[in-house]
């Protein structure tokens, strides 16, 4: 068996199998986390107020957020062992370093969030309303440092710090706990993160309850759990365009390939202008080009007239420092990832803002068209959510661990068949989840509150 | 490799502990498992099968958990042995993936629609979404321990077929057993009316049948195994106490002392897998074509301080995460009912 051919396809199919079910996986991550808070926030308000309102979107939302948080656990399930059975070289290679925060997590998060939430689901009526209560913040919470964990497994990927090579297996071993877990990529990428997981949540609340209030279903219920979303939608939209604004400065200096590729950018310039738009070529032969000047300079350095990195002259001292090749990733695929991402960041600061002012003039119950708009930016955080991991996973290709293992090296050494057959059976099934999944959530979405039962009922499932 | 560079002692806690993680997930999942299967059998409607699914309800994904702390530990701990045992096994843990996904999805989506046909579709998923996973947990473990084709470098050399040789599939029967007799002690602890006596009656027909699988495993086990008699298991005391526990369960649903036969149960499984892990030590995958290939504990290790640091914070979250764990099966103690019927008294392991 030729191991080194068998490789390529191997490697192709592993790759696909990667970004299918990681993408599938954080489409309903962030709604997790996202509502997740959110719930909590509307029980507490239920829990002072005494309000059943607040009760009643309470156990709306709550109901979304459990048969979302279904989907995210059993997709997870795969990304844990993922790693061993299409990535095993990387496995071995990483173990000593990414293995930990993989492990910390379950214990520490896993545990917490999937048990809490049993006694959410199962203890109304059963515990005190107050541990109740306490029960949700605890998974939310549990949700919260879940990314923490695995964001800094990935930034450690995007950056490495507090780790050697050993000389005889060759292994990344970690000299550095602390160092891994408060890297400057993790920091910031966290924050990013958390801040879009929360727009991520608001925006859908925002866009559920909208369209209840234009259906005039249950006004009280759903024009408070607007408002109290419109709130967090502009805040985390701010806090989202604040730290990945951080991010790409920083991008400049540790991964400087993949600001130039973002910019489809050839040639180190000093003031760079940023395109908003290009049609044509991104090889630098633009039909139609919308450009806005000295704007790249300013993303990348903070300065007006900031020296940014061309790719023609970081390809050349990158093959000079790691041998021959292509450090090139996909050009297109990060330009414009690049831009739906930021442009949908913008859109949803909108949103935000707009829905704010109208609620300030007491307009918005009566604003039929923002009130429709909001509903379909739904959609938005979930593209840019999937792009913005696009973005980041492919700019840092060809490495898997930025500079010290490339993705070919990474990759099982089987034979396609094997990675072939669960590619195959993972899409298959992960598709037919998706569409029970989104039917299920669209169908319960529609149906308004229901009045607050006087008992719980005794079977729950 | 076999036998040479004994484990450091930070080596042993690391494979104990893995240990621990995978018996606490076989005793906790095994009863999810086992009421999975069981839930056709001890049902005649839709109410029953939703107080069989209630009964594991709370704990299922907090029980699953313990599979992803022991991956994770496994990953960090034994990077060689994570990577050989995941890319090897590998579409034995499709199929598990694959069953654990629909069977997950399951209880949550189930009673999300009044809909016949939706809620008999996600009961197909629980049942093999619990028996799929009950065979091949037991399948992947014969298989760590009688060996499979691993070459130089840890590198895979065999098929989906070197996995499913009789032994294995042996194993796969004893966890199968174990795992559904285990959701029928479950079960009759934690339900009342009809399901509990229909649970009691299918734990003493199923014990002896279990009792009978394990044994002849655990009997062609000791009889070629490599490594028992190192492990200081001459006689086989694990091994004997668990098939002592098995047998006296058939005995105890009789006698209706339904904590004792949970215990019993819980006992056997434990005993089982401590016992294949022990025969395991101190390696952590045999290969089956050459033993200069096995992969042994210290070879598969990671270096010192990222065993400390892990020591360290499994030892200051381990006793919180049991506390809570502990706390929830507490708070639902309570016997799971139609709902109508009069109030239960609560489980208590005398019955
Ligand atoms: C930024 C956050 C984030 C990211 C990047 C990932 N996850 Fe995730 N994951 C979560 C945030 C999360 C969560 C919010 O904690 C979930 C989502 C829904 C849920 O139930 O918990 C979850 C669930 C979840 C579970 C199931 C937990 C349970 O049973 O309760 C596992 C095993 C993983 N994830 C593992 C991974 C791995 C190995 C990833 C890397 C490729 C990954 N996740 C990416
Ligand atoms: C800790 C978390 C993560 C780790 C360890 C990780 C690791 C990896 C690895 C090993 C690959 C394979 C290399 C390759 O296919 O090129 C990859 C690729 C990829 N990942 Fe991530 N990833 C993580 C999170 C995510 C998330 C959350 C997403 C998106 C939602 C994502 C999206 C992708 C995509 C789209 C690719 C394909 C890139 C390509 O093939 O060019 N990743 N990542
Ligand atoms: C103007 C707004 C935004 C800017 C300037 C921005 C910037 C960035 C940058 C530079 C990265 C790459 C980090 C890296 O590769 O190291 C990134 C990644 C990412 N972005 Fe954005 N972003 C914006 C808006 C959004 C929005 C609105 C969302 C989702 C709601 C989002 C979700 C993500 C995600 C999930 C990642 C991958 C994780 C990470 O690397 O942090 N971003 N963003």
């Amino acid at each position: 068996m030729n191991l080194s051919v068998l490789a390529v396809s191997t490697l192709s199919l592993a790759r696909w199998q990667f970004a299918v079910t990681t993408v599938f996986h954080f489409l309903f991550v962030p709604l997790t986390i996202g509502l997740g808070l959110l719930v909590a926030v509307l029980q507490t308000a239920a829990y002072r107020t005494k309000s059943d309102d607040y009760e009643r979107a309470t156990r709306f939302f709550g109901k979304l957020f459990l048969v979302n948080f279904a989907i995210g656990v059993v997709t997870g399930i795969v990304q844990e062992f993922q790693f061993g059975m299409d990535w095993s070289r990387y496995s071995v290679f990483v173990g000593n370093i990414f293995g930990a925060p993989l492990a910390i997590e379950g214990l520490l998060a896993f545990f917490m969030e999937s048990t809490f939430l049993g006694v959410w689901i199962f203890g109304r009526g059963r515990v005190s309303p107050k541990i109740h209560l306490a029960s949700i913040w605890l998974a939310s919470l549990g949700t919260i440092l879940s990314a923490a964990f695995i964001v800094a497994a990935n930034s450690w990927m995007q950056h490495p710090v507090g780790y050697a090579i050993d000389a005889h297996t060759h292994q990344a071993v970690m000299t550095n706990f602390w160092a891994v877990m408060t890297n400057s990529t993790f920091l910031l990428a966290y924050g990013h993160v958390l801040f879009s997981a929360l727009l991520t949540g608001s925006t859908f609340m925002v866009a559920v309850a909208a369209w209840h209030v234009r259906h005039d279903h249950d006004r009280p219920a759903f024009s408070k759990a607007v408002r109290i979303a419109l709130v967090v939608t502009l805040v985390s939209a701010v806090g989202t365009i604040f730290m990945g604004d951080s991010q790409a400065k920083q991008m400049e200096r540790q991964q400087p390939m993949k600001m130039a590729a973002a910019e489809a950018l050839y040639t180190s310039t000093n003031g760079a202008s940023f395109s908003l738009l290009t049609i044509g070529d991104l090889a630098g032969n633009p039909v139609f080009q919308v450009r806005v000047p000295h704007i790249l300079s300013v993303l990348a350095t903070n300065t007006w007239n900031g020296r940014v990195e061309g790719i023609d002259q970081i390809q050349a001292a990158a093959a000079k420092k790691y041998g021959p090749g292509s450090y090139v990733p996909v050009i297109w695929i990060l330009y414009w990832s690049f831009r739906i991402m930021v442009g949908l960041g913008f859109l949803l600061l909108g949103l935000g803002a707009i829905g704010l002012w109208l609620m300030y003039r007491r307009r918005l119950e009566d604003s039929p068209r923002f009130l429709r708009f909001a509903t379909w930016m739904a959609l938005a955080p979930f593209v840019a959510n999937s792009v913005g991991w696009i973005f980041t996973e492919v700019g840092r290709q060809p490495w898997v661990v930025y500079g010290l293992l490339k993705t070919s090296n990474a990759v099982t050494l089987i034979a396609p068949g094997f990675v072939a057959t669960s590619f195959i059976g993972f899409t298959a099934i992960y598709t037919l989840l998706a569409i029970v999944e989104i039917g299920l959530l669209v169908r319960l979405a529609k149906v308004p509150a229901p009045p607050t039962p006087a008992a719980e009922p005794e079977l729950v499932y | 490799m076999l036998l040479t560079a004994s484990p450091s002692g930070l080596e042993q806690l690391w494979f104990a502990l893995i240990g621990v993680l995978w018996l606490g997930y076989f005793f906790l999942e095994g009863f999810d498992f086992g009421v999975g299967i069981l839930m056709p059998f001890v049902s005649r409607d839709d109410t029953d099968r939703r107080v069989a699914i209630n009964t594991i309800g709370p704990v299922w994904d907090g029980n699953e958990v313990w599979l992803l702390t022991a991956g994770g530990a496994t990953f960090a701990a034994f990077p060689l042995w994570y990577a050989t045992v995941f890319s090897g096994f590998y579409l034995a843990l499709f199929l598990i993936l694959a069953a654990l996904i629909f069977r997950g999805m399951a209880f949550e989506l189930r009673h999300r629609r009044e809909d016949e046909a939706w809620a008999r579709w996600w009961d197909r998923a629980i049942f093999w979404g619990s028996a799929l996973p009950a065979l091949l947990w037991g399948v992947a473990f014969a298989d760590f321990v009688h060996g499979v084709p691993i070459g130089p470098h840890a590198t895979w050399t065999g098929n989906f077929f070197d996995l499913l040789k009789p032994y294995a599939l042996l194993g796969g029967l004893a966890t199968l057993s174990l795992f559904t007799l285990h959701g029928a002690t479950y079960l009759g602890l934690k339900t009342d009316g009809e399901v509990r006596e229909r649970a009691r009656s299918l734990a003493s027909r199923l014990a002896p049948l279990a009792l009978l699988v394990v044994f002849a495993f655990l009997a062609w086990t000791y009889q070629s195994s490599r490594t028992m008699h190192h492990a200081g298991l001459v006689p086989p005391l694990l091994p004997i106490l668990g098939l002592g526990a098995l047998a006296s369960v058939a005995w105890l649903t009789r006698e209706r002392l339904e904590g004792w036969s949970f215990i019993g149960t819980a006992f056997a499984i434990v005993a089982f897998f401590a016992t294949l892990l022990l025969n395991l030590y101190p390696n952590v995958l045999v290969s089956s074509v050459s033993p200069a290939d096995t992969l042994s504990i210290t070879a598969s290790a990671s270096h010192p301080y990222t065993l400390e640091v892990m020591s360290w914070v499994a030892l200051i979250f381990t006793p919180l995460v049991l506390a809570y764990q502990t706390w929830t099966y507490w708070i639902f103690r309570r016997r799971v009912r139609r709902p109508g019927t009069p109030a239960a008294e609560p489980a208590s392991p005398a019955g």
